[in-house]
């Protein structure tokens, strides 16, 4: 497949316009929900170290999130605030496991955020993060394949700093270790949609868009072998249906209402 | 951010007979510029001072962070979400700049960060006015950051050639970012301000909310209004150079024009510049309720108290696993 350099180029062939819009989403709100996720932890974190470290990742990826809903934009998608904001549940294309509450209770009230849930998720988040944006250096579609060169220049620091936590934690007391376990156990019940490219998986690898599924899924879990052992005999399951094809969790409706609450309260309004 | 002088304590210094040569040397040494670091002898009233003035104001930066926290996922574009976390991550960061430096102080005491932590839960340990005000609409979001750091930007830029030299050079980075802040929630006010007639209801509602707060926030202007003040203590050792109410006045003439100008009003008909006092005369405040709000009785105190008592206790088993203990050291 020959490189399609830009917006324009990749507006002239339906099928490849298609399955490449589709991806972009997925990055987009896969980016866009943890983020959403971290900030509701912002203050709550176990120390005032890890509150700004945490925080800092969270705005990376808000900002790599940005990049994919403004890629979208070039592609005539609409704005990238309308693309974040406006979109309806059944048009997201996130992976169920990443718009997951962070635990009990309410940002704001009595927020009983479970960190172990934060640290495994944020680890496997980043680790398959780093593989996907790997392939996508070589992606036929150059404004894509240049987004994940700069997101790759900041992004292995996030993968190191959730690796150091969970061996820290999965290392230290056997309650530490017993938390991290059962948040794993949970993970691959739902990580099954996070390893898979949606609709146009085919189309996608056919286009030489980004690497077929079973690559990806070989590539995780090297990554994550080193940190966690038996990852290779698992199966990964889809307890709450497929993002990637818009099924979706009452999570994700609390996530959106939140999130465009001020966006949806005048909607005549520049912010 | 943020840090006013507190009443209660003594303004006698009490230095043992055998500690006066030290305490005449420590004089000169602060009156000719020189800073004190951590190690140097220092006066035990300039000590506790220093700690009751930089714990408040490092746990004000953390518990600051609360209010706005709570519209940070709600930030209604994506620049403003960027623009918001990046802010309340700076503000965490000044608390632990600044804790660190309370640590310092407070290490002959065999008291540690730990301890400052409990002594807010507790209540021993106040945190700043505004902080316990509640926020009731994104215009606070803008508004925290246009005047509460607007006013955080006079109290402190005052003390950036304070004598205690690690507060002094804390001070010159966060005051390098809170100009930042002040320009992050002077565009956020600008968009409300010239937008439509909802954004332009809902900055007004949060002005007239926040303005006696504003006041308040300098702290009284004497020990007549609540007690005993400690700023003659703290001007006399060269932490800060003005009083209360003169970084008030610098305040009201910095901003009251620019909130006129955008057509906002404040909630005090009588406020007006006097030429002949060369002053801002303004309606006081309820200093009683001042006293009522730092006393942990705000309306918004008990909330943000137990924000930070859950996300303690619930971490608990994060820092165990963290101790020296668990991890073999």
């Amino acid at each position: 497949m020959t490189q399609v350099t830009s917006a324009q180029e990749a507006m002239n062939d339906a099928a490849y316009l298609k399955a490449l819009t589709d991806l972009l989403y997925q990055l987009a709100d896969d980016d866009f929900l943890i983020s959403f996720r971290g900030s509701e932890w912002l203050g709550l974190a176990p120390h005032i170290e890890e509150d700004v470290a945490f925080s800092s990742i969270t705005q990376n990826t808000m900002g790599h999130a940005l990049m994919y809903y403004r890629l979208l934009e070039d592609l005539s998608e609409g704005e990238a605030d309308a693309l974040a904001h406006e979109r309806e549940p059944s048009n997201r294309r996130n992976a169920v496991y990443f718009e997951k509450k962070n635990g009990e209770g309410e940002y704001l009230t009595e927020p009983y955020y479970d960190w172990a849930l934060a640290v495994v998720r944020n680890f496997l988040y980043e680790s398959f993060k780093k593989v996907k944006l790997e392939a996508l250096t070589k992606s036929s579609y150059t404004p894509l394949a240049n987004v994940a060169g700069k997101v790759l220049m900041e992004q292995p620091y996030h993968l190191s700093h959730w690796k150091i936590w969970f061996n820290q934690l999965y290392n230290s007391t056997d309650e530490a270790k017993t938390k991290l376990q059962s948040r794993l156990e949970e993970a691959w019940q739902q990580f099954g949609d996070v390893l898979e490219l949606g609709e146009y998986a085919t189309e996608l690898e056919h286009f030489d868009i980004i690497s077929g599924e079973d690559d990806l899924k070989e590539r995780f879990i090297q990554e994550v072998e080193s940190t966690i052992a038996h990852i290779r005999d698992l199966s990964f399951g889809k307890a709450f249906g497929s993002g990637r094809e818009g099924d979706h969790t009452p999570d994700l409706d609390q996530a959106l209402n939140t999130l465009a609450e001020v966006y949806r309260s005048d909607e005549k309004a520049v912010w | 951010m943020y840090n006013y002088l507190e009443y209660g304590g003594s303004d006698q210094p009490n230095v043992p007979e055998q500690d006066q040569e030290k305490y005449e040397q420590f004089m000169a040494r602060i009156e000719a510029g020189e800073k004190i670091e951590p190690d140097d002898w220092m006066p035990e009233d300039y000590r506790q001072g220093l700690i009751k003035l930089i714990s408040m104001h490092g746990i004000s930066e953390i518990m600051g962070a609360l209010p706005e926290k709570e519209w940070t996922p709600k930030a209604p574009t994506m620049k403003r979400k960027l623009g918001i976390m990046a802010k309340v991550q700076d503000e965490m960061g000044h608390g632990q700049l600044l804790l660190r430096v309370a640590e310092d102080l407070m290490k002959p005491y065999g008291k540690n960060r730990e301890n400052i932590m409990e002594d807010l839960l507790s209540g021993d340990l106040k945190f700043h006015n505004v902080f316990h005000m509640p926020t009731k609409t994104w215009a606070d979001a803008g508004m925290v950051g246009w005047l509460v750091d607007g006013a955080a930007i006079i109290s402190q830029t005052n003390m950036l050639d304070a004598s205690y030299g690690p507060y002094q050079r804390a001070l010159q980075r966060i005051c390098q970012e809170e100009v930042f802040h002040a320009q992050h929630g002077e565009a956020i006010i600008m968009a409300l301000a010239e937008g439509t007639e909802y954004q332009r209801e809902i900055l007004q509602e949060s002005l007239n909310r926040w303005w006696p707060a504003l006041l308040m926030f300098f702290g009284p202007s004497s020990a007549d209004t609540t007690g005993t003040s400690k700023q003659d203590t703290m001007i006399k050792y060269r932490i800060r150079k003005s009083s209360n109410e003169e970084l008030r006045q610098a305040f009201l003439d910095k901003y009251l024009p620019r909130v006129f100008s955008l057509g906002l009003t404040v909630p005090d008909e009588t406020i007006h510049y006097d030429e002949e006092q060369e002053m801002w005369v303004y309606q006081q405040p309820d200093w009683n309720e001042f006293k009522q709000i730092i006393k942990n009785k705000g309306p918004r105190s008990k909330e943000r108290l137990r924000l930070r008592e859950v996300a303690y206790e619930n971490n608990r088993w994060v820092r165990e696993a963290l101790s020296p203990e668990a991890i073999g050291q």
